[in-house]
């Protein structure tokens, strides 16, 4: 077996949570080459070769591989394919922009949201949001996987893995960048963060979302919303959690405010323990909440933030 | 510039997946099936482009059992202008993969020569994320995936689009003929009237196999169990905040 591992690789550097999650997940199998694509990408190399559980760590930099852009990274990722039993990434968005794409290109299925590695080709993933998980086996040569993050624990950084740069090979170019708007978020990372506090549409509306800020500042907590609070314009796109958004799993998550949909649940049932704050008892997130407070956010929010 | 849309048959998204106790799947007879709701997206998005005059036609493609008649017709009645029905597999309850569903839509685009190809971003069953993407590797396009926003530069032949990404928005230009998967925010599909519903049963819909365009649909993936995922302990309701932060300092010893 051997396994090539693309690097969550952003403009900020190496994300080192998601992409050591991803490895933990994938040396279950053996020993992980780990592919670091960008337009400079020296540092962020420098800091994967010290994941454990990284045999060697792979430079392949190139302008046109800066913004992780589908056509040339999955063009980069076929000219080093060859001789890889299993090519893997976290499963985020990048990933899941690229990595099927790369399948296609192998002739084989690609597998999304990989919870539970059972052997070198059984695998288990959620469908349905999280309603059913499949257990599949592949019949593929190649496995191409991306891994659901929040179900692994990040490896360890002591290693200090050999570095190889990669000669780049002629990468289509059939997309534009135009521009990234991502705003640095105060606090932790939502996908990695200990504890979230997320509110739904009652939140109402923006500034609002204040008291739901100074909350997670209290806990250290990282700020997550419903999709209708993202639909209404409440929260940025990316403080969504649910099926469609991103998935946590912290060891507290506070949902103030939303009703509990089957897409929500999806993004935040793996939570260690579940608190529910809403005004309507029958409240569907009550089922899946450790501890339910039927309340008005807007009072217990501001109290619990003062009894912290 | 004609405009596809492949939809998808899949359970109402309001239905709770129940699975089966024999482990085989999840039950799907009797269970109320609706049009994908990102491909519902994408079908308005190609309606709106078509209203604006950037597009000519639409078509709509859907692939899988012969029930899926129900999501073309919903498409045309919505407003799409005729629809493809290739039939993959007669139990409800097979569900085509991706990469075998890009295969067939290959096929159908080398016939049917849009300039753009709208799809749903994920399918709301399977939630693999990977037809659009596959699609558009066979095709040897260029692919916008996630996307919010889409603005169509007919003249220079660009489609300019906003995507959602971990972080937040990303926008990029991608070269027509291209592959856009829609997500949840890029609009608000419109309901079908009573008179369009009427007119959708007489819009043309044509029908095909798998096998006539040569495709082999056999999965890839064999699917081993289907299982319940493990149930949450039922938990308590707390009369207080003082009495929340108490259980949650001394049981649950979070904070
Ligand atoms: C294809 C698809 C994908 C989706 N993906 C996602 C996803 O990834 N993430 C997601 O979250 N949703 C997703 N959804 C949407 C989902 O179905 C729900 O519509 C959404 O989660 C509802 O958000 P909400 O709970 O904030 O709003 P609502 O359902 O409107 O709930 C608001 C809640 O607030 C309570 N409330 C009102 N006032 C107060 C107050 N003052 N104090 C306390 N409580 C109060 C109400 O009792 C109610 O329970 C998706 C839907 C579809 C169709």
């Amino acid at each position: 077996m051997s396994i090539l591992l693309l690097a969550e690789v952003t403009e900020s550097g190496l994300a080192v949570d998601a992409t050591a999650r991803a490895v933990t997940a994938a040396r279950q199998l053996d020993e992980v080459t780990l592919l670091c694509a960008g337009g400079s990408i020296v540092d962020a190399a420098a800091q994967a070769a010290k994941i454990d559980g990284v045999s060697k760590v792979i430079i392949a930099e190139d302008a046109a591989l800066a913004h992780r852009m589908a056509e040339p990274t999955t063009a980069l990722i076929l000219s080093l394919a060859e001789g890889y039993t299993h090519i893997v990434a976290p499963a985020t968005s990048d990933a899941k922009n690229i990595l099927p794409r790369v399948a296609a290109l192998l002739d084989v299925m690609v597998i999304s949201d990989v919870i539970q590695i059972d052997s070198a080709d059984t695998f288990q993933r959620p469908i349905y949001a999280g309603n059913a998980i499949q257990t599949v086996k592949s019949t593929d040569a190649v496995k191409v996987l991306t891994i659901r993050t929040s179900v692994f624990e990040p490896a360890d950084m002591n290693n200090a893995a050999a570095i190889e740069t990669v000669d780049v090979p002629a990468l289509p170019n059939m997309s534009t960048w135009i521009e990234d708007k991502v705003e640095a978020s105060k606090g932790p990372e939502l996908s990695s963060a200990k504890v979230v506090v997320s509110a739904g549409r009652a939140i109402g509306s923006t500034e609002n979302f204040g008291i739901i800020s100074a909350l997670a500042n209290k806990l250290d907590a990282a700020v997550g919303a419903s999709r209708a609070a993202v639909d209404a314009g409440y929260a940025p796109n990316d403080w969504q959690v649910g099926q469609t958004g991103k998935v946590v799993a912290p060891n507290l998550y506070l949902a103030c405010g939303i009703s509990g949909a089957i897409q929500h649940l999806a993004g935040m049932k793996g939570s260690k323990v579940i608190v529910a704050i809403n005004t309507d008892p029958d409240a569907p997130i009550f089922q899946v909440a450790d501890y339910g407070l039927v309340g008005d956010l807007f009072d217990v929010v501001p109290q619990l933030t003062e009894q912290l | 510039m004609k405009i596809l849309v492949p939809v998808k048959r899949v359970i109402d998204y309001n239905v709770k997946a129940r699975v089966k106790s024999d482990g085989s799947g999840v039950d799907l007879a009797n269970v109320k099936m609706s049009i994908n709701p990102f491909d519902e997206i994408a079908v308005e998005e190609a309606i709106r482009l078509k209203e604006k005059g950037q597009a000519s036609e639409i078509v709509v493609v859907s692939i899988g059992v012969k029930q899926a008649q129900d999501v073309l017709r919903t498409a045309l009645a919505m407003g799409a202008d005729r629809a493809i029905l290739v039939i993959a597999a007669d139990d409800v309850h097979q569900d085509i993969e991706p990469l075998a569903v890009a295969k067939i839509l290959k096929k159908v685009i080398e016939d049917e020569a849009p300039g753009l190809v709208i799809a749903g971003k994920q399918a709301i069953d399977n939630d693999m994320n990977a037809t659009g993407q596959m699609l558009s590797a066979l095709l040897g396009w260029s692919q916008a995936t996630f996307a919010s926003t889409l603005d169509i530069d007919n003249d220079n032949d660009i489609a300019r689009v906003t995507r959602e990404i971990d972080g937040g928005l990303q926008t990029i230009d991608v070269k027509l003929p291209s592959i856009v998967t829609v997500d949840l925010r890029m609009n608000e599909p419109r309901f079908a009237s009573l008179p369009n519903i009427m007119k959708a049963k007489r819009k043309p819909m044509e029908e095909k196999t798998a096998a006539d365009l040569g495709v082999d649909v056999t999965p890839r993936l064999s699917i081993i169990t289907t299982a319940e995922p493990p149930a949450r302990e039922a938990g308590i309701i707390v009369n207080s905040v003082s009495e929340l932060v108490e259980k949650l300092k001394n049981e649950a010893e979070v904070i």
